[in-house]
């Protein structure tokens, strides 16, 4: 597969503080890749590395074959959209739109073209005589996306686009942002701290933490298989539970809580069969994979429990409870019309779950 | 700069005020009766300082709209019993500076003269100085800004005998260049101050976007920052052209006898040994020189409160 954004051994340093350290990262063409981490651990960094507008402290970065590390931003090939939208606030619409082709030196028939043919994607053609400060936040990111969308660049970076919108907008524009990728099939790196962002719009996600991608996969494994407890604490919402205890290998593995009770994960598809000893590790289940009530009845861990509180959440419930001793959240159909106080049978299939070394955090 | 202590007198009062607002309920603020024993406290103050600072320029303008006998019959409050303008067409084009007999007129075409291209060159030189320093850092770019801050802590007259030193091998010594070039320097550092942080408060996205749409240094500073800073170009305009107009020490030093700026034919004027003093002449032509300083600050006052709150609802 020939990459359209390479990243090889990329460092960056503020001073003494070490934000990115050799960091490696190979984007295939038309991938949509988004950047998923808690705030300040370098996405925005390392999108200011792709785009050039910081000096990198060691490494390369490709982009469509070309190295180039050190090139100027405008002869990357790419296209920003930020936060803050970034309009030119004394220029109107249509000369925020065609500031880049003046620059470039392209003629005025070429550029009327480009700009009309953005306007019309992006449906801002009644606003192109306005100023930004006339325009709605939802309008001056399509302006935004639309000042990268007449350069006709290979990749566009976002850094975090949505944040300053609206959930109602916000969701209205995510769903736009991923019909002009599959519209126009350009590379997007795309920075958010939004999971349902990433979920909904990303090929791949790359999850990190402290400068470092803890794990790049596709939507459905991140979610159903993280690599390690970071990640599998950071995905989901509420997140996954964790029960802590000895694995204790063999023929029919199973893991002791602290409570003493046993949860067999023969089921489980280990990455490496388990050490016939004990190791500590965790045994980690989403709310959705614990069921209650008479679904419970076929599960392979099953547990009489009393319900603690209850969260109405329109769809479904939210159930919190007590499981082997260690407090849990089941999220379960709002049918099942539970109380807080109420006697029953939860259970669940371990095999669905995630386990942990404890030691190492990675998966087992 | 009386401006912005006044506007945050405002503010601080206002923000008294509210305090007393509830806020539990549905009613707005309470309409405020206009006389306050708090208003009262303030306008008096206000009051008294105004007294003080307008009454010697009503002695002054009483005193040039009078003849020299009337002057000397003293009562120097009363308003003029035989009007005359004579005084003041006198301190404009005859009155005796020293040897020559041309009155202001010629002091004040040198200080336009020094003025513009003193208040143009300082002020393009400090915003570019500023952009560079916020947007464009270099190895050393802080410490070089902290030296330049340094600067501005040194008393003039430390530096006045090497930089008359250095002007006479550039050879502009005794001429309006050497002037010229003494206003940019002093006006560097506060200049320079002002307007790093004016660019620094401006969101640096708008500054990535645009290198990110090929525009280099200049490009960037003309068609995105500039047009961005007309308050903080008022405000380094007011500082210049007042404090430029009022310099006397830099003038007498540097221009040249016949370079000398209104402020230096005004003390030669007021100073010249021949005669009785004319105290109507003397004071017409005070108040001529103060003109333009006053003529700015009545413009360019609103320009500046508009200019800023422009800036405000910018989003
Ligand atoms: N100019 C700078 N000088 C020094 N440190 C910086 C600078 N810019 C960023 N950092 C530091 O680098 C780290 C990463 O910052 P970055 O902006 O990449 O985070 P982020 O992941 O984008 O966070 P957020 O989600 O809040 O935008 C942070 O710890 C930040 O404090
Ligand atoms: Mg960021």
């Amino acid at each position: 597969m020939d990459h359209s954004v390479s990243i090889r051994d990329l460092s960056l340093s503020f001073g003494n503080v070490r934000v990115l350290e050799h960091l490696n990262l190979d984007i295939g063409q038309g991938e949509f890749i988004v950047l998923l981490g808690p705030s300040g651990c370098g996405k925005s960094t390392l999108l200011n590395c792709i785009a050039g507008l910081l000096d990198v402290t060691g490494g390369q970065i490709f982009i469509s074959g070309k190295n180039v590390t050190w090139e100027e931003p405008k002869d990357r090939g790419i296209g920003m959209v930020f936060q803050s939208y970034a309009l030119y606030p004394q220029m109107t619409v249509e000369r925020n739109l065609s500031f880049g082709l003046r620059v470039a030196g392209m003629d005025k028939k070429e550029i009327d073209q480009r700009v009309k043919r953005a306007s019309e994607i992006l449906q801002i053609e009644p606003l192109l005589k306005r100023k930004p400060a006339a325009l709605s936040g939802g309008q001056r990111q399509r302006v935004a996306i639309g000042r990268a969308l007449v350069r006709d660049v290979d990749v566009f970076l976002f850094d975090e686009p949505l944040s300053n919108l609206d959930a109602k907008l916000r969701s209205d524009l995510r769903v736009e942002i991923k019909r002009l990728h599959q519209r126009l099939k350009n590379t997007m790196i795309y920075v958010t701290h939004d999971q349902i962002e990433a979920l909904t719009l990303a090929d791949r996600i790359a999850i990190m933490k402290n400068g470092v991608i803890q794990q790049l996969a596709d939507p459905h494994t991140i979610y159903n298989r993280p690599t390690n407890l970071y990640v599998a604490g950071f995905i989901g919402s509420p997140s996954m539970n964790f029960l802590e205890g000895d694995l204790i290998g063999g023929d029919q593995p199973t893991i002791r809580l602290e409570s003493g009770t046993t949860i067999p994960v023969g089921g489980y598809e280990f990455e490496t069969k388990p050490k016939s000893g004990s190791t500590k590790a965790v045994l980690g289940i989403r709310p959705e994979h614990i069921l209650v009530g008479e679904a419970a009845a076929s599960m392979p861990y099953q547990e009489d429990v009393v319900i603690e509180i209850v969260e109405p959440m329109g769809s479904d419930t939210l159930a919190y409870t007590t499981v082997g001793g260690v407090s849990v959240s089941a999220r379960a159909d709002s049918e099942l019309d539970l109380k807080a106080g109420q006697k029953l049978r939860v259970g669940f299939d371990p095999g669905r779950g995630s386990i942990f070394d404890v030691e190492t955090t990675n998966r087992l | 700069m009386s401006n912005p202590a006044q506007l945050s007198t405002n503010v601080a009062l206002d923000a008294v005020d509210n305090k007393g607002m509830r806020l539990e309920g549905n009613h707005g603020p309470r309409p405020k009766p206009f006389f306050t024993p708090k208003r009262i406290v303030l306008y008096s103050i206000l009051f008294v300082a105004c007294l003080y600072y307008l009454f010697p320029l009503y002695v002054m303008v009483v005193t040039s709209f009078k003849t020299m006998p009337e002057i000397r019959f003293g009562n120097i409050f009363a308003p003029p019993i035989e009007f005359t303008g004579e005084p003041w067409v006198k301190a404009w084009t005859s009155a005796c500076t020293g040897l020559t007999c041309n009155g202001l007129n010629p002091g004040f075409w040198n200080s336009v003269k020094i003025l513009i291209p003193s208040v143009l060159l300082s002020t393009v030189v400090a915003a570019v100085n500023g952009y560079g320093l916020v947007n464009w850092k270099f190895k050393g770019s802080e410490i070089f800004f902290s030296i330049l801050i340094f600067g501005s802590f040194i008393p003039y007259q430390v530096m006045i005998y090497p930089l008359v030193m250095i002007t006479r091998e550039l050879g502009i010594y005794g001429s309006i260049w050497a002037v010229i070039l003494v206003h940019t320097i002093f006006g560097m550092p506060i200049l320079t101050l002002l307007f790093r942080n004016y660019f620094a408060s401006l969101p640096v996205e708008l500054f990535k976007a645009a290198r990110v749409d090929g525009a280099g240094f200049w490009r960037i500073f003309f068609e995105i920052m500039l047009p961005m800073s007309l308050p903080i170009i008022v405000v380094a305009l007011i500082l210049q052209v007042t404090g430029i107009w009022n310099d006397f020490l830099f003038g007498v030093v540097f221009a040249g006898t016949q370079n000398y700026p209104m402020t230096v034919q005004l003390n030669n004027i007021v100073n010249s040994a021949q005669g009785s003093p004319e105290y109507n002449v003397n004071m017409a032509a005070t108040i001529l020189t103060g003109l333009v300083p006053l003529i700015i600050y009545f413009i360019s006052g609103r320009l500046f409160v508009r200019g800023i709150a422009a800036g405000a609802v910018k989003g």
